[in-house]
């Protein structure tokens, strides 16, 4: 599945990212990973993918992530960085992980 | 040393064993708490923020039925100010809307309603109770929230033949997820083995139609199923490893490596009213007694399979083969795999079991 240009993204009921909050342990700070949360699984993010993540919000268009995404990663050839965003995206979709609205 | 401890994900916060449901497959044990010695609500608030400085992401509110314990909503507000996902595994019974309400503004993120078949009478049966009328009331309420909806159907010889009509039912009300759960073998579900097992043509339709319907619905309905382990070759990676991933904790406050460990024998669990869900986790001896594979005997210790599945269920080893240390008796490559290959030709040998009636059944009770 390939996610239109147009649409904008949003994580589905049930999903969401966990807070960006250092948690105390052993007494001294540790920081948290990144995930997706979402029933009985949670998804690592690091860079792109928390990039990508963080813009479904059911307000950027696929348009525009791809389109901040290669400012973002401007050493990147804009082809793939559009073509990883959209595959990312087809997978997260299928995992029941998004919705286009 | 504590770099080589695996760090957990999951919680199964096993609230109470209390339930207005009799499932004649549920896999608490035998022997079930009495409300008066659960858990108070503030340790379970310390449990569940000690769970997540161990590095949890997800606690599952399960029992029993959860919604019997009327703090529910606190622990669940506790789930989420620890930085928690929290997930309800529910029978729907006792929820009305209000109560619904109540935990999605608590911050439920995730709701699992049992469904025990498509057909009210037989899933009546099941449970031995009249639920299957309010489970549909109650996930049409779920989709009126912003949060997560699983159905989770437990299969078994006599519902395999509903498979059909559950997919219908599940397109029907439409949740992000569906479960399709074979029985598992233990607790109640072991005392009512004989009737609950299917036979193998049985088995290989209802993959092909789960195969297919997980074709057909990708992207609108994410459908997932294991095989049931007596029919597999190799075991199941049960809980992901012993002490790998998952921690349990019972309505008494007893931390478990997963649901059935207390049904070995000679084995102490620690309780966390009287130590740190950290030291249990890392240093307790029931814990350490599994995790790796120093414990492993042959075939498991030079298999190229034992980081995979770990040498497979320890309660099930004992349940089959009277010893929690052996390889998991339904694999293949077990010496003990001709006592489940026993049970199967039972299952399958010609003479065809009646249909069960009500009286067959043990029904689970629910405690005092």
């Amino acid at each position: 599945m390939t996610p239109e240009l147009d649409a904008r993204p949003k994580l589905a009921p049930g999903c969401r990212m966990n807070e960006p909050t250092a948690s105390p342990s052993h007494g001294k700070k540790t920081q948290q990973p990144r995930v997706l949360l979402m029933p009985e699984r949670a998804l690592r993010l690091n860079g792109p993918s928390l990039e990508i993540v963080s813009r479904c919000d059911g307000q950027h268009t696929v348009r525009q992530i791809i389109t901040e995404l290669q400012k973002l990663y401007a050493k990147a050839e804009p082809e793939r960085v559009e073509k990883d965003i959209l595959g990312y995206l087809g997978l997260l979709y299928e995992q029941r992980a998004l919705d286009f609205e | 040393m504590s770099a080589t401890i695996p760090q957990p994900l999951a919680l199964v916060a096993e609230i109470t064993h209390r339930c207005p449901l009799h499932c004649v497959y549920c896999s608490n044990p035998l022997e079930l708490a009495h409300r008066d010695g659960e858990l108070s609500t503030e340790i379970w608030v310390r449990a569940l923020r000690e769970a997540a400085e161990l590095g949890v992401l997800q606690a599952d509110f399960t029992g029993g039925e959860p919604l019997a314990r009327n703090d529910l909503a606190e622990l669940v507000r506790a789930a989420r100010s620890a930085g928690l996902y929290a997930s309800l595994i529910t029978s729907g019974l006792p929820l009305d809307e209000k109560r619904l309400e109540e935990l999605v503004c608590a911050g439920l993120d995730h709701l699992q309603l049992s469904f025990q078949g498509a057909r009210e009478q037989s899933a009546n049966e099941f449970a031995g109770a009249k639920a299957h009328a309010h489970k549909l009331r109650v996930a049409a309420w779920v989709k009126q929230h912003r949060i997560g909806l699983t159905l989770n159907f437990v299969i078994h010889r006599q519902n395999l033949d509903q498979l059909e009509e559950m997919l219908a039912l599940t397109e029907e009300i439409g949740p992000g997820r569906v479960e399709f759960a074979h029985v598992q073998y233990y607790g109640w579900a072991f005392a009512n083995r004989e009737r609950l097992l299917p036979m193998r043509e049985q088995l290989d339709r209802s993959l092909e139609i789960l195969k297919t319907a997980q074709e057909r619905l990708r992207g609108r309905i994410r459908v997932e199923y294991v095989v049931p382990d007596y029919y597999a070759r190799y075991p199941k990676a049960c809980m992901g490893g012993w002490g790998r991933k998952v921690m349990l904790i019972t309505p008494r406050g007893d931390v478990l490596p997963c649901h059935a460990a207390q049904v070995i024998p000679g084995m102490a669990f620690e309780n966390v009213r009287e130590g740190s869900l950290r030291q249990i986790w890392e240093e307790s001896d029931a814990f350490r007694e599994f995790r790796g594979e120093d414990w492993m005997p042959e075939p498991c210790r030079s298999c190229e399979r034992r980081a995979q599945d770990f040498g497979g269920c320890r309660c099930q080893a004992f349940l089959l083969a009277g010893n929690a240390a052996a390889t998991d008796p339904v694999c293949s490559l077990s010496p003990q795999r001709h006592k489940v290959d026993a049970i199967l030709s039972q299952v399958n040998g010609g003479v065809p079991t009646p249909a069960a009636t009500r009286s067959d059944w043990l029904y689970r009770p629910n405690p005092a």
